[in-house]
């Protein structure tokens, strides 16, 4: 009865229910509700509203406690994670350990899952129960990176999930967490329906309703939100970004990211690289760009300040290195590469050829903002320096199988980061290994045996001082290498209407508790 | 009649069989489907454990083998994203779609037929030629133009009718459809208007085209001798005959537009069919693709068979039968 009273008394000192209501327009389509069925990030986004992890992240994407109050490596291979108590899913469920082991047990065997997050757990041998709300991870040698692991699997209720279908989280029964938001309505591909978690025990959200629209066309999005009949949206497009700029009803809230654009080069063929000529169109005998003068004379030919300015609109920050500063294992004095088309040219001549070559820039055209037309500019600022260079712009589907095959001699890529300098070491540099689980996305096929072993003792250090300066110093190593030639790190941006304001993500997470009524103007 | 059926669902049996190997062989040439569905910091096992729980270990002709042993039993795959049959997204895609094809259609016919009988009755008049040259633009604006163009002024400037989406739905045989409640049809007025123009100026031509054969036909002039009612002789002896081009047209589109009306529900966000392909192919959802593709071409044949049949009612001439 009380609760009734307030609930009225609520009503009515808040006004209208359709100023209680969120409406977001997201670019992105979620696919599932389940949240350890396929891991991309507007799934993890609409996780991120429902369920809680025992670490969750912050807009900066720094570690802060979730389900975890507190956590410790109480030896150099047991991680102990102390839990939240009275905490309660949305269906009264309390939450426990036991929950935690239940749903990392769950992770690695969801049926049919396109990408799982069995890669997250799967540093933990040993899983210990020590009380209602104490848990211990044994691991396989010292990790220290288990909590930021953890920072991505969200917890489920041993009661509840048991036998829960990825089918019956989608269909909603089973979209039961912890989180500040209950899922109410999932009307796939279109919209999803949510509702304030009352008891949720942490910052409760603005609103007491989130209507979450998937638009996934750019201009779309833009008209909706400029038509009223959303609130925010993710991913404004940069042809927009000018007149929204100026535009009064209309606030930008933008943060850089952790998403680096860059070139990756062919470092597997020492002889003639497939789309590699001398200047006659001949195949050049051996790979230039196995030549370190080659490259670093590609990089400086690059006026990435014209791309982030001009074709990003100032959309990105020109970067010389993959992570931003403040982030674990940024480089303080590892600037963009000066613009130097005369020393790329003098470079070039030392190399051994001072009349360039010609070579085919690849890229995809319809996966990062402005792919195809930033590979187009490069490629008129290296023929500049005089290497010939032809761009070759390509449909992501069809793009991403063939760089994964290693079949291109230079090409566009981007790279989401964990806030970890280890994260791109190990997936994008380190040479590819079955065994290590490393180099995945080395399309480049880059192989430094000796930054590899230094990285597998950097990642045993549980000192985050001592492992900061190792991972700081390889990097030094590969970017003096030129591995890749890094471009700019995006802009996360988001567009409000007057009346909302939007914490912008590192992440690049769209979610309903980002976003607060804007304090009267 | 009869015979002439069983006739034409085998052949259309042979279709469903050479349609799905050229389909199965297109997708497959098509991309990877772990590189873009995998997470990009995913290690080889993790990989590996994808592939396998995807069935795309198998060589093709037996993944092949594996998909013809399903169908036969009704079941035309999973989705590899959203881990739900494809048919059943597709049915439940399938309710936006139709409201929208049938709305566009109702509009095409509402406003094209007058317009075209109109135009092909009174050839010379000023308004007859206006008619005919807005067609024109009817014809060759492009679809995704006029979409944005039709957002910006009615939704964003004026700020009449909302941008995207579907608005609230109401339940009618257990699916949930926008027609039924005023928002759902404030939604569903502008895209249905972008849908329709191209079919709406089809419509015009194609009437103002027979109206003018028809009028000088020998009967039309014995109907007017006779001293029948101007009225009667175009609505029932002039009418009737031009209807025929007007139907087969008018349903060969609506099959068109249920299948391909990508592009107007990408720009107006509207949830059906033909947005779920688009995304399915982005994120290249074998099963998926290849289902929809698979009842777009069951859904073509049985249009065509149909509009056989309305042709037997309105021209009595017309018989369906098997000859050989």
């Amino acid at each position: 009865m009380r609760l009734k009273i307030s609930a009225i008394a609520m009503a009515l000192t808040l006004g209208t229910a359709s100023a209680q209501t969120l409406t977001m327009g997201v670019g992105a389509p979620v696919t599932s509700l389940d949240p350890h069925f396929h891991q991309l990030s507007p799934n993890n986004a609409v996780a991120g509203m429902i369920f809680d992890r025992l670490v969750n992240t912050d807009a900066q994407a720094r570690n802060v406690p979730g389900l975890a109050e507190s956590w410790s490596a109480v030896a150099p291979d047991t991680w102990e994670f102390r839990l939240r108590r009275g905490v309660r899913f949305h269906n009264g469920s309390e939450f426990t350990a036991e929950d935690v082991a239940f749903t990392f047990a769950r992770v690695p065997n969801v049926p049919n899952s396109p990408s799982s997050f069995a890669g997250f757990v799967r540093p933990i041998i040993r899983m210990e129960v020590v009380d209602s709300h104490t848990i211990r991870f044994t691991t396989n040698g010292p990790y220290p990176l288990l909590p930021q692991d953890l920072s991505n699997v969200y917890i489920l209720d041993r009661e509840t999930h048991a036998n829960a279908t990825t089918e019956q989280f989608n269909a909603g029964p089973m979209a039961i967490g912890t989180g500040p938001f209950r899922m109410v309505r999932h009307a796939n591909g279109d919209r999803i329906e949510f509702e304030r978690n009352d008891s949720y025990f942490g910052e409760a959200p603005a609103f007491a309703r989130v209507n979450y629209r998937m638009i996934t066309n750019d201009s779309a999005r833009s008209a909706a939100l400029l038509a009223g009949d959303v609130d925010v949206i993710d991913q404004v497009p940069t042809a927009d970004l000018a007149r929204m700029r100026t535009d009064p009803r209309v606030a930008l809230a933008e943060t850089v990211g952790l998403r680096i654009i860059f070139l990756s080069m062919d470092h597997m063929r020492e002889d003639a690289s497939p789309f590699v000529t001398d200047n006659e169109g001949r195949p050049i005998a051996r790979n230039p760009l196995k030549d370190l003068r080659v490259r670093r004379a590609l990089s400086m030919a690059i006026d990435r300040n014209a791309i982030t300015s001009r074709v990003m609109e100032g959309s990105a920050t020109a970067a010389g290195q993959f992570l931003p500063p403040g982030v674990f294992g940024h480089v303080t004095d590892l600037g963009p590469p000066a613009f130097d088309p005369e020393g790329a040219r003098r470079l070039l001549a030392e190399a051994g050829f001072p009349n360039g070559f010609r070579i085919t820039l690849h890229g995809p055209n319809d996966r990062y903002p402005n792919d195809g037309r930033i590979i187009q500019a490069i490629g008129q600022m290296w023929t500049r320096v005089g290497v010939r260079t032809a761009v070759d712009a390509q449909t992501w589907t069809t793009f991403v199988a063939r760089a994964g095959r290693a079949e291109f001699s230079a090409f566009l890529i981007g790279w989401g980061s964990n806030p970890d300098a280890s994260h791109p070491l190990r997936n994008l540099i380190a040479c590819q290994s079955r065994e290590r689980g490393w180099g995945n996305s080395n399309r480049g096929r880059y192989c430094n045996e000796a930054m590899d072993t230094r990285l597998v003792d950097a990642m045993r250090m549980l000192d985050d001082g001592a492992r900061e300066r190792e991972l700081i110093a390889m990097q030094r190593l590969i970017f003096d290498d030129q591995a890749i030639i890094p471009l700019h790190i995006q802009t996360n941006i988001w567009a409000a209407r007057r009346g909302f304001t939007v914490t912008p993500r590192a992440d690049e997470l769209t979610l309903g508790q980002s976003v607060r009524a804007a304090v009267a103007r | 009649m009869a015979l002439y059926l069983l006739r034409r669902i085998m052949q259309s049996g042979f279709v469903l069989v050479a349609m799905s190997l050229l389909v199965f062989l297109g997708v497959f040439a098509v991309g990877d489907p772990i590189e873009i569905l995998i997470s990009p910091d995913a290690d080889q096992i993790e990989k590996e454990r994808a592939i396998r729980a995807l069935g795309l270990d198998l060589p093709l002709w037996q993944q092949y083998l594996v998909f013809v042993s399903k169908a036969l039993q009704g079941d035309l795959g999973r989705s590899f994203v959203f881990n739900e049959p494809a048919i059943q997204l597709i049915l439940q895609r399938m309710p936006a779609t139709l409201e929208l094809a049938f709305g566009s259609m109702f509009l095409s016919i509402l406003i094209g037929l007058p317009l075209g009988l109109y135009a092909g009755l009174r050839p010379d008049s000023a308004v007859s030629k206006g008619i005919m040259a807005s067609s024109i633009l009817g014809f060759s604006l492009p679809t995704f133009w006029v979409g944005l163009m039709l957002i910006m002024v009615f939704a964003v400037q004026l700020g009449w009718l909302p941008s995207t989406g579907r608005g609230d739905t109401a339940m009618l045989f257990g699916i949930s459809w926008s027609f039924l409640t005023p928002d759902g049809l404030s939604h569903i007025l502008l895209p249905a208007i972008n849908l329709a123009l191209f079919k709406i100026s089809l419509v015009i031509r194609l009437t103002r085209a027979g109206v003018r054969e028809t009028m000088l036909m020998d009967y039309v002039k014995f109907a007017r001798a006779k001293g029948l009612s101007p009225f009667r002789v175009t609505f029932v002896h002039v009418f009737k005959n031009i209807l025929i081009p007007v139907v087969t047209v008018v349903g060969l589109e609506l099959g068109g537009t249920i299948a391909f009306s990508v592009v107007t529900e990408s720009v107006f966000a509207w949830p059906g069919m033909g947005k779920l392909i688009i995304d399915s192919i982005n994120v290249l959802d074998r099963p998926v693709i290849v289902a929809y593709l698979m009842m777009i071409v069951v859904m073509f044949i049985v249009i065509n068979l149909l509009v056989d049949i309305v042709y037997t009612v309105l021209d009595p001439r017309v018989r369906l039968e098997a000859k050989a």
